[in-house]
């Protein structure tokens, strides 16, 4: 009996990290195998990795580099798409191309800054006002109620107009009305979590309550977080550029896509190309975003796969 | 080791404007659980004796009364005082599969006690961590599996790991074996018999199954509405039982022997509702030999023989007849 337990303790010891973690493995095969399966979930990925991407390495490989901080070329304005200026250029001869690349690297920060500060004040306040219960959430989730009645860009509006127009302005306003569906989720989640039996087992075995929050429930909000995560993705992207779109956002020249509508908007239709392409841009990375969010949500969420 | 002093659980579940609504899970009760011995708490749902056990282990606050764990009173310990109490005392719970978290492996899972009142990290944490499955009769393959990877049964002795891993004295077990299959509810009930003699431990075994508490344990108690209304050795009472509520209960047991207790006709109706208990007897309006005075008056706990407690206003009557 002693031989054999040594040996099983050096069997274990010995494991590699593929051995150890064969379950984890197992199950990641069964979400790549599902979510493969799935075309738009695909087709999502896709358009997100071509926008990872160019965000990443775009802005070093762009044509004309210096077009995105806002140089003059007076001398080819307006010039439609062709074998030089691939996407054409704007009023005061930009290369479109150059700025759309550029401008995805701008959106992806504005982006992962907006969800990640939403997610920040959000996931903590979702599970205090679902864990404590009482009048701790009764004051939380009615604070959040009230941002919740306002609708989310109209507020933001609100908040950069007091604050001045700018990006930062107006990723601060869209994180301050971005946070709330989080409050809302992980509080829901929680509130259905603390009641599990491993809960209370882990309360009998001496566990405080931070390490409850914190090491038994929050790893089971992971998956609802991670799909709303990738949906807002897609929407602060649009936020950010309807704020840059009504001039509330990043002011021309900076090249973000919503600020290059707003002024592409009053070459409409002749100079197409100015505005089409920035707008191309936003809603496939929308697109690809929001495809995402529901392929994750049929791999991540049980209850609402069919 | 345990002992329960008129120890009353209410629960508040007051709607905001529609007054005061109190369900009174546990009314009154005293019990008293010797050092290794095997005590059962039986009654049919609702009756309260889940929350006896949570309210031993103040995983629910207590309304009234005592509860002494060595002769300690840990009623009103505050939560930072109360490792010791966690190192004693322990508890398995009904459904193994709910009670293991998700996203632990079971390496995870076992070790959770050790990391929160040991300083074994690492390579120890994980031997004691595999010594503890293999009392339990678990590989150290399932070390790294998942919760949804193990069988009912499996689980379950994951869990029993996971409770004995800091040394308990005591173990409450809240209906272990009830979501298990038969043959598997044989073989858990078998380990906890060796597994209470090996190491000595107490036990405190919720349960509504009859025939599990007469193989297990060797005092009985049994539970109506938030009170015990019967008390005693096991066979004891399972073969003289004094009060009507303990001789229903028995003669819906389908035993495999000719001795079964006849004559008794099955209760009918469900189990009143805590929140508004009957007056008197609590157990009248399902009496069939519910008289007046039980109507009017509260039986008192009295003792028939040294180890025989019964709250029943004519259980010598009942005996005879």
């Amino acid at each position: 009996m002693a031989e054999l337990t040594k040996e099983a303790h050096e069997l274990t010891v010995s494991l590699d990290w593929r051995e150890r973690h064969v379950s984890t493995i197992r199950m990641l095969r069964l979400y790549a195998r599902t979510f493969a399966r799935n075309g738009s979930a695909m087709l999502g990925l896709g358009l997100v990795l071509l926008f990872l991407t160019t965000a990443a390495i775009g802005p070093y490989f762009v044509p004309f580099p210096d077009d995105a901080t806002g140089s003059v070329h007076i001398e080819r304005k307006l010039q439609p798409p062709d074998a030089v200026h691939w996407f054409g250029t704007d009023e005061v001869g930009n290369d479109v191309f150059t700025r759309v690349i550029v401008g995805a690297r701008v959106t992806l920060q504005i982006a992962c800054i907006i969800t990640g500060v939403a997610m920040l004040i959000g996931i903590p306040l979702g599970m205090i006002a679902g864990y404590m219960g009482g009048w701790v959430q009764e004051v939380i989730m009615r604070i959040t109620d009230v941002f919740l009645s306002v609708p989310g860009l109209m507020l933001a509006i609100a908040i950069v107009g007091a604050l001045g127009p700018g990006i930062v302005n107006a990723m601060v306003a869209l994180s301050l009305v971005w946070w709330p569906g989080y409050v809302r989720l992980v509080q829901a989640k929680t509130l259905s979590l603390k009641n599990e039996i491993y809960v209370d087992a882990a309360r009998s075995m001496g566990a405080g309550s931070l390490r409850i929050v914190f090491v038994h429930l929050l790893p089971n909000c992971t998956s609802p977080i991670i799909v709303k995560a990738s949906m807002d993705m897609g929407m602060a992207i649009l936020g950010a550029a309807s704020l840059g779109f009504l001039g509330l956002g990043a002011q021309p020249p900076f090249p973000e896509w919503g600020a290059m509508i707003s002024v592409a908007r009053t070459y409409l239709p002749d100079w197409w190309w100015y505005s089409f392409f920035p707008g191309t841009a936003i809603v496939i990375t929308v697109l690809g975003f929001n495809l995402l969010g529901d392929g994750l949500r049929d791999i991540l969420d049980p209850k609402h796969r069919e | 080791m345990l002992e329960l002093r008129n120890l009353s659980v209410h629960f508040d579940v007051s709607k905001r404007g529609k007054g005061k609504t109190i369900v009174r899970a546990v009314n009154g009760i005293n019990l008293n659980i010797g050092r290794g011995e095997a005590v059962a708490l039986v009654g049919e749902s609702g009756s309260g004796k889940s929350t006896v056990g949570k309210a031993a282990l103040r995983l629910v606050d207590t309304t009234d009364g005592h509860i002494l764990l060595d002769g300690v009173d840990i009623t009103h310990l505050e939560r930072g005082r109360q490792m010791p109490l966690r190192r004693k005392a322990q508890m398995v719970f009904q459904d193994p599969h709910s009670a293991l978290n998700p996203r632990m492996n079971i390496l995870r899972s076992v070790a959770e006690p050790l990391i929160l009142h040991t300083a074994l990290r690492g390579q120890a944490l994980t031997r004691r961590v595999i010594e503890l499955l293999e009392i339990v009769g678990l590989q150290a393959q399932f070390l790294y599996r998942y919760q949804h990877e193990l069988s009912g049964g499996q689980k379950q002795r994951v869990c029993i790991a996971r409770a004995i891993a800091l040394n308990p004295d005591l173990l409450v077990l809240d209906e272990p074996t009830s979501a298990l299959d038969v043959s598997v509810q044989a073989q858990i009930l078998e380990f906890l018999k060796t597994l209470q003699s090996d190491l000595g431990l107490t036990f405190l075994f919720i349960s509504h199954n009859l025939a599990v508490v007469r193989y297990l344990c060797s005092r009985v108690a049994v539970m109506y509405l938030g009170r015990i209304v019967e008390e005693g050795a096991t066979e004891t009472v399972f073969t003289t039982p004094k009060h009507p509520y303990t001789q229903a209960l028995l003669s819906a047991v389908p035993w495999p022997e000719a001795t079964q207790p006849k004559g008794h006709a099955p209760l009918v109706g469900d189990i009143p509702s805590p929140v508004n208990p009957p007056s008197g007897c609590s157990f009248h309006t399902r009496c069939p030999f519910a008289r007046e005075r039980c109507r009017a008056e509260a039986p008192t706990w009295r003792a028939l023989a040294p180890d025989h407690l019964v709250a029943c206003h004519f259980a010598e009557d009942l005996a005879a007849s």
